[in-house]
């Protein structure tokens, strides 16, 4: 039978949406990452086992991931509905965080390469 | 009978659900704190960005001055980044002494913090001082402007963070784990993880692409 106790709100499982649920597991599992991710392109770099193109590619990817495991185990952000603004705020800032260094990059690449000397259309 | 049942199921439904308005009045403060803090974090990660932008675009702008590889050492680097990390751990750990109500367990997690904090402003202070020293100071070339700039505005907000937790350290003493103390508790938590994140990014960019 479907009691009314069926649709009782929020009672219970409703614990503080604001603040994050953590737990000492989370957060070892999250430093285990990250420890890793630390030890592993620093180790790479520092023994030069790789050329540097590929050595470069694999810190960025290692330090997005890096940033990702801080994300979801030291910031808890888990998609919870409830928290959907934070979730908001933050895919907008990195949205203008890529526009930011991904066009001044871009932008001053191609200033760079039009002040060379020699490439400049003689007046 | 079962309608009666129901009726009083109801009222207590109606009781339960004004008890978890109630509820959610209270926390409704530490929730808006909270996004609240979370977007002036966000801000703040613009800022950094700005910093890391400027800082790229100047990588290789030595001006026949030192370049990345000459002047960081990475076994330094990752001393001062094992600092800030773990402190990023301990600060979680004085979060959940926090929710269990143990107020001796979060001064002492607040305290190792502190030091690690200390410890990694130490190693940067002793690092800038080093290459001032060497003649590589911000005004050597636009790339030490660059690197000043943005690893400088990185240690002071660890300075200011340190700054909050020491007086953060002084309320609980004085007030306990009251509700005011636990929402600040939460945002520098949030702080203090979030400068740890710029600091991935610090150590990626600059010093390990810098020496690779």
């Amino acid at each position: 039978m479907e009691g009314p106790g069926a649709f009782v709100p929020h009672a219970g499982a409703h614990h503080g949406d604001g603040t994050p649920h953590a737990s000492v597991r989370t957060y070892v599992t999250g430093f285990v990452l990250s420890v890793l991710l630390t030890a592993v392109p620093f180790g790479l770099v520092m023994s030069g086992a790789l050329p540097s193109a590929a050595a470069v590619a694999l810190a960025i990817g290692l330090g997005v991931a890096q940033i990702i495991v801080h994300l979801i185990y030291f910031l808890h952000m888990n998609g919870e509905a409830s928290r959907s603004w934070t979730m908001a705020a933050l895919v907008f800032t990195v949205i203008v965080v890529a526009i930011l260094v991904v066009g001044s990059l871009w932008i001053m690449a191609h200033l760079d390469a039009n002040m060379m000397p020699g490439v400049m259309p003689p007046e | 009978m079962s309608a009666e049942i129901s009726l009083a199921a109801a009222a207590g439904d109606t009781l339960l659900a004004e008890a978890a308005d109630a509820y959610e009045g209270v926390h409704d403060t530490a929730t808006t704190t909270a996004l609240g803090f979370w977007i002036y974090l966000m801000s703040d990660c613009v800022l950094f960005a700005a910093l890391f932008a400027g800082f790229a675009v100047l990588r290789e702008q030595t001006a026949g001055g030192p370049d990345a590889r000459e002047l960081f050492r990475l076994p330094y680097v990752l001393v001062e980044t094992s600092c800030l990390l773990v402190s990023s751990f301990t600060c979680g750990m004085a979060m959940i002494a926090a929710e269990r109500s143990r107020r001796a367990e979060v001064l002492g997690w607040l305290g190792v913090t502190l030091l690690l904090g200390l410890g990694f402003l130490s190693l940067e202070a002793h690092e800038f001082a080093g290459l001032i020293r060497e003649g590589a100071g911000p005004d050597r070339s636009g790339f030490l402007t660059g690197f000043f700039t943005l690893v400088g505005t990185h240690g002071l907000h660890v300075l200011s963070g340190m700054v909050w937790m020491l007086v953060l350290i002084a309320h609980v003493l004085r007030r306990g784990l009251t509700t005011a103390n636990r929402t600040r508790l939460m945002c520098l938590s949030l702080f203090w993880h979030f400068l740890d994140i710029v600091w991935i990014g610090v150590f990626t960019v600059v010093y390990l692409i810098g020496v690779a």
